[in-house]
């Protein structure tokens, strides 16, 4: 008599038993983003586009000297931090808003955080096409170097999959963290250097934009997509190294606490 | 007790063993970080234990129709949550075998914003169905509900009639192994409801497990061949279903 044991993990067999329910949530996370909305999907391609144009406007005179094709600059930055703030956000808020069905049925709890980070970054897939269109108009160098940005988008995922399943688990038991979790990005737009140089920071303060993952993946990020050229060693390194202690420390969390989620939601 | 059914089938589909479930009954719950920070602080942080299950040990055949009864807070519902697998008890084990079917709450899972199709494909991949199958059967379920052309309408315009009709199309299509049902036999209007029970039956004949939690003691008495009476979280009695119900009604 073999009995299955439902709690213990059996990470593959189960994966591939919902790797389905995976793409439908997947996919309502996107249908739902743009159902009946005149634009749809063109307001992934109109929201980055219009900030863009924007913010070139205004700080183009103020960066423009130091910056050769700002707004290259600028997008390849943005879209990095949109995708991790956007897809953070979500992840967190994951294992609240889907409670109603948490509390029925059975179902791998991680579907939900890692369903809602999928679904962000296959948004963020659609708004990199923003990114070929303006390198097009604005005649930047297409080099080889550009396909080398898979590992920094790889590491993003990592990333930002780790953070989510962390802020997934800490937000069950802490509602509040999601109003600190909104001021702490705010803050990491800023500390990010997306629409200005990272020169006009002072020596000394240099070495805090060196520490935020977020910054080291946006430099590897346009190393290959603005500047054409190979990563260097030492921030790969960290990166890889941040992205995954992080994803580690989520999955570690999420595990040890996701049987009581059901107490708290 | 039941030596003959097991013997029958020879098979355990549920084995549950010694389980236990604890709660924490303190009196606010503490659920953001600024209080407990305060609380912690002030050492205000009260933990008041409570065990809604406690010894907890059975075993059902294949075959077999349970039903649970016991007054209300008596852990009838934690229990079929932890044997679903929505809740990991506190101490013990749960093993269960075959695909489980839960009928606690229809149409739990669905997204309002999506249309009847589409729910029945999320709602089908949550029960763990395979698109393949929910393909093969999608006319079937919406035959069944009797959704006809509002499947294409988003699920927030649906009565809740018709939400609950679909959530019973959906989740009673395949053949379960294991059903758990948790008084939710009444379905919508007189029609569908015979209709629902009807297929209910028509699943019992097939000789599927049943756990079935109810208030009513006739209806367990007329659903089930054995019972089980929970009392504050124990075991009060288990075995034949007249003899548990007598006992109970008795009581």
């Amino acid at each position: 008599m073999i009995l299955v044991d439902k709690f213990q993990h059996r990470f593959i067999l189960n994966f591939n038993k919902y790797k389905y329910l995976l793409s439908e949530l997947v996919k309502r996370d996107i249908k739902i983003k743009y159902r009946r909305s005149v634009l749809g999907i063109l307001w992934s391609f109109l929201q980055p586009l219009l900030s863009m144009i924007v913010l070139t406007i205004v700080f183009s005179t103020l960066f423009g000297g130091r910056i050769e094709n700002y707004p290259v600059y600028l997008l390849s930055g943005r879209l990095v931090y949109e995708f991790y703030s956007g897809g953070s956000k979500t992840a967190m808020n994951s294992i609240k808003s889907n409670a109603a069905i948490i509390k029925k049925v059975y179902v791998p709890k991680y579907m939900y955080t890692l369903g809602s980070v999928l679904s962000s970054f296959v948004t963020f897939g659609i708004s990199l096409i923003v990114l070929f269109v303006v390198m097009i108009a604005t005649q930047a160098n297409f080099t080889i170097y550009i396909a080398l940005a898979v590992i920094p988008l790889i590491l993003l995922f990592m990333f930002t999959l780790g953070a989510g399943l962390l802020l997934a688990t800490v937000s069950v038991f802490f509602r509040d963290m999601e109003h600190l979790y909104g001021i702490f990005l705010t803050l990491l737009m800023y500390g990010s250097a997306i629409f200005y140089p990272i020169e006009i920071i002072p020596d000394n303060y240099r070495f805090l934009f060196e520490l935020n993952p977020i910054f080291v993946i946006i430099t590897l990020f346009r190393d290959s997509f603005y500047y054409g050229t190979m990563f260097p060693l030492k921030p790969l390194l960290y990166a890889t190294f941040t992205s995954v202690i992080i994803l580690i420390m989520g999955i570690y969390f999420f595990y040890h606490y996701q049987d009581k989620f059901i107490l708290y939601i | 007790m039941n030596i003959i059914l097991g013997d029958e089938l020879g098979e355990t589909v549920i084995k549950v063993k010694n389980v236990g479930m604890e709660f924490n009954l303190s009196a606010e719950k503490v659920d953001n970080l600024k209080e407990y920070i305060i609380k912690l602080l002030k050492r205000e942080l009260l933990y008041q234990e409570f065990w809604a299950l406690k010894n907890i040990s059975f075993e059902v055949e294949k075959g077999d129709r349970v039903g649970i009864i016991g007054l209300n807070g008596a852990g009838k519902s934690t229990l079929l949550k932890i044997i679903s697998g929505v809740m990991k008890p506190t101490e013990g084990t749960v093993k269960t075998k075959g695909r489980l079917v839960p009928l606690l709450e229809l149409g739990a899972g669905f997204d309002s914003n999506y249309t009847g199709r589409e729910n029945i494909f999320l709602n089908g991949a949550i029960l763990g169905y395979s698109k393949e199958f929910l393909r093969e059967k999608y006319d079937e379920i919406v035959e069944f509900s009797e959704i006809g052309k509002f499947i294409d309408v988003p699920i927030k315009n649906y009565s809740s009639g018709m939400r609950a009709r679909l959530g019973f199309s959906i989740a009673t299509m395949v053949e379960p192994d294991l059903l758990i049902l948790d008084e939710v036999l009444s379905v919508g209007d007189a029609k569908f409801r015979k209709k629902s029970q009807k297929r209910i039956t028509s699943l019992f004949d097939k000789g599927i497990t049943v756990l079935y939690v109810s208030h009513s003691i006739d209806q367990v008495k007329e659903l089930c061949n054995r019972a089980i009476w929970l009392e504050k979280g124990r075991i009060k009695m288990q075995g034949d279903v007249e003899e548990v119900c007598n006992a109970y009604d008795e009581s």
